[in-house]
């Protein structure tokens, strides 16, 4: 077996995976609700949902950290889906001894300690008061909530990483991006192994009424399960939902050499970055349309060769418009027979946590021969011609995918997977 | 020499010294440069403030200054100096190819919202409620981009179109030594040809102060020297507000479109010491004997904070090597994610004019004489992560 690709560069393949979404805890659990087409999405018990024009999320509620706020969740949600990877990929807990690359939402500190931390305040008022509080009693641990790097150290530590982990952001983007990181570490020969995460259990009230007010949420309260309908004419927004998966990326030549079992092999990354503006695309689609390039050009592929899609699909009217625009001008007549389904229909946008969370499934839909529907596509747009997969998941022979993820703030980032090395 | 070394070709740099490589030269290597002080608008804190900014300058858009917070309009600023300082501002080819990596935190949030809401809470019990309330109403819907830390590489490239890629990396100072460690890697692998490293931190804003003094790591009684500030006086650490972006890029691409060159970056190394086992200054021994094989008296642009203990640490690593420190944040104040840029790009600066700076603490610093060839550019956390680089004339 060749363990470099086309360019010279060492193989990068797949030896651990790891997931948690509000379908539930591990592969087994997400794959079986995922394959059933069964949704995740619920309506909120987290915080009252008074004066809040959506009410529905995907949140992560069954976990420990579930009501710790956005910084410990995110945490457990990364941390759960690193134990499943490094045990599946058979290194020493506690060993990891690659580099660590974290896709997290940015951090802030939670109302409520910042409303706690106010009481203990005496001199000033509003945010001046907290800075007298802090004064006077210098909490350690609200200290490590309010620091970036924390949950990457904290994992870190635990999982014995080698070096300066990387806690990054590009937004919608993030998970995708952090497994391009560390495919790009180990094409430049800096480690045999690498762990990329995506992790998002920030779905606090602030955060459902920052994206409610840009218009981007879904209103469709009424029947929860059923309001991500990507592709459909009645999607009206994305739905907020958390998540949190890990890869063990490995050169092959390692996983070969220590016969791991081999997952699945990621054979390009690429991206680009949109100039339009702050929410919105370029409408001619031009940043995406030159991400999935990039992605199947850096794979040594030619669009031919993509067998299925997984969409960004977020559900909004803007990005499945300029998904289908982009998807068409990369792949032309291909498109007629190219299968291209959206997981968001059942889990909702995990946000950081997307791009990984979504890989994941894409290596399972090429092991497992099943490819996840997009539910709720009972009213079809009749401006995207597309094979949505819909409702039912289909039994297929799926050789690669094109994984899609597109950011707020115009970060583009595609992966094209591989079921086999070449 | 390789055809992938990584040559600094655009500095751009804003901060209380003022505004490009001219005003921060003249400042740092004039000797009698003193501290520029904010000591009212936040005390206890002292800060170093921004200055005067003609934002126009770099952001020629009012609806594009209007969408982004200071910390925002300042990176974007920086970012521009350095793309006109390494003449691809109007090069939409060179900016379409561009790769970009942008250290960052979070923006500025709306003090007044949030100190109505913290000063209502005292009289609800219902807070959950309350904040609906109030950040439904309140809130401006904008306001959320604007502190979004990928938004800043997001303003970079609506503003400067530098879209060949964008990623960002938070983490205070270790976002922005994996972000010039991480670039210099792509270049040196042949992975980017040129690349825009950088970022931003606006200091003026309670928030920003909040993220330092929850750890207690403030100086609460006035500036100080930097390497004599003591427990008592709290936690050593002055907060100042800079933009700092590199150009890096390839010897090969900067010769073919005939760029001189500030300086070579020969090395970045990084650590991540576990300062709770108490291993930070060893950590820092392995860290500065991997970029210094033959181990001999040089010049440092030390990025330390000022915070006690990590800033001791690292003046017994550089005196016990000979190596004669810089402490610019005494001048600059502590700019957290940009602490390592702006380590590098003096350090960059001192290496083109072949001339090493006076001592910035005359009590603690010693002097340096020779022309430096190589010099040292030093971060280490105020709580964690540590980096360096060495640079070299290019």
């Amino acid at each position: 077996m060749k363990t470099t690709d086309h360019l010279g560069r060492p193989v990068v393949v797949v030896t651990g995976t790891g997931i948690v979404t509000s379908l539930g805890q591990g592969k087994q659990e997400n794959w079986a609700a995922l394959t059933a087409g069964r949704s995740g999405i619920h309506p909120i018990t987290r915080f009252p949902i008074a004066h809040l024009s959506t009410t529905i999320a995907g949140t992560v509620d069954f976990l420990e950290a579930s009501d710790k706020g956005a910084s410990a969740l995110t945490f457990q949600l990364a941390d759960l889906a690193v134990e499943e990877a490094i045990e599946q990929a058979g290194f020493a807990r506690g060993r990891f001894e690659g580099p660590l690359f974290l896709a997290s939402p940015p951090v802030e500190i939670d109302w409520h300690e910042r409303i706690q931390l106010h009481q203990v305040g005496i001199e000033g008022e509003g945010c001046e008061r907290l800075l007298d509080a802090a004064r006077r009693t210098t909490p350690q641990p609200l200290f490590e909530n309010s620091q970036f790097g924390t949950i990457a150290e904290r994992l870190a530590r635990k999982h014995g990483t080698r070096g300066l982990p990387i806690t990054l952001s590009t937004a919608c983007a993030s998970g995708a991006t952090a497994i391009q990181l560390g495919v790009q570490a180990i094409r430049r020969g800096e480690c045999d192994r690498a762990l990329a995460i995506g992790a998002d259990g920030s779905a606090t009230a602030e955060a459902l009424i920052r994206f409610s007010l840009l218009s981007a949420l879904s209103t469709q309260n009424e029947r929860p399960e059923k309001a991500s309908k990507p592709f459909s004419k009645d999607r009206d927004g994305f739905v907020l939902a958390e998540g949190g998966a890990a890869l063990v990326l490995e050169s092959l030549e390692s996983a070969l050499s220590r016969g791991a079992e081999i997952l699945g092999v990621v054979r390009g990354c690429g991206e680009r970055a949109d100039d339009f503006h702050r929410t919105r695309s370029k409408p001619d689609g031009s940043p995406a349309i030159a991400a999935v390039t990039a992605a199947i050009g850096d794979a040594g592929m030619r669009p031919d060769d993509i067998a299925y899609v997984n969409a960004h699909g977020t559900s909004t009217p803007e990005n499945d418009k300029m998904e289908h625009l982009s998807l068409s001008a990369v792949f032309g007549e291909h498109m007629r027979c190219l299968p291209v389904s959206s997981n968001k229909s059942m889990i909702g946008h995990t946000l950081s946590a997307a791009g990984a969370v979504e890989a994941v499934f894409s290596l399972m839909t090429m092991r497992e021969g099943l490819i996840p529907p997009t539910i709720n596509y009972d009213n079809p747009d009749p401006a995207i011609e597309l094979d949505v997969v819909p409702n039912t998941a289909r039994k297929a022979q799926v050789s690669s995918v094109l994984s899609n993820s597109f950011g707020f703030g115009g970060q583009n980032t595609c992966l094209v997977l591989a079921r086999e090395p070449v | 020499m390789s055809d992938h070394d990584v040559l600094i070709t655009g500095i751009g740099m804003v901060s209380c010294l003022g505004e490009g490589v001219d005003a921060h030269w003249s400042a740092i290597a004039s000797g009698n440069q003193q501290p520029v002080l904010e000591t009212e608008r936040f005390k206890p804190y002292t800060i170093h403030p921004l200055p005067e900014m003609d934002w126009g300058l770099q952001i020629p858009k009012r609806g594009d200054q209007r969408q982004m917070e200071t910390w925002q309009r300042l990176g974007t600023y920086a970012a521009g100096m350095a793309l006109d300082d390494a003449g691809f501002k109007d090069d939409e080819q060179a900016c379409a190819t561009m790769d970009m990596i942008v250290a960052a935190a979070g923006g500025e949030r709306d003090v007044a919202v949030d100190s109505a809401i913290l000063e209502a809470a005292r009289e609800r019990t219902d807070l959950d409620v309350l904040l609906n309330e109030k950040l439904t109403t309140e809130l401006r819907p904008t306001l959320f981009l604007a502190q979004l830390s990928n938004l800043l590489a997001g303003n970079i490239s609506i503003v400067h179109k530098v879209t060949g890629s964008s990623n960002t990396f938070m983490g205070e100072e270790g976002a922005g030594i994996a972000a010039i460690q991480t670039a210099a890697a792509r270049i040196r692998s042949g992975q980017s040809t040129h690349v825009l490293v950088g970022a931003s931190f606006q200091t003026e804003h309670p928030d920003m102060l909040l993220g330092y003094e929850l750890g207690g790591y403030l100086e609460r009684a006035g500036w100080r020297p930097l390497w004599q500030r003591h427990p008592g006086q709290g936690g050593g650490v002055v907060t100042g507000s800079a933009g700092v972006f590199l150009v890096l890029e390839s010897r090969t691409h900067a010769e073919a479109r005939g760029r001189k060159a500030y300086a070579v970056i020969r090395d970045v190394v990084s650590a991540y010491a576990d300062r709770t086992a108490g291993v930070l200054s060893s950590d820092l021994d392995v860290m500065l004997d991997a970029l210094l094989q033959e181990p001999r008296p040089i010049l440092a642009f030390s990025g330390a904070s000022g915070a006690h203990e990590p800033t001791r640490e690292e003046w017994a690593a550089l005196e016990k090597r000979g190596i004669a420190a810089r402490g610019f944040s005494a001048l600059t104040g502590h700019v957290k994610e940009a602490q390592f840029p702006l380590a590098v790009a003096l350090a960059a600066l001192s290496i083109s004019h072949g001339a090493a700076i006076p001592p910035l603490d005359a009590d603690r610093e010693t002097a340096f004489d020779a022309v430096p060839d190589v010099v040292l550019a030093t971060t280490v956390g105020y709580h964690r992560s540590e980096g360096a680089a060495l640079l070299a004339r290019a």
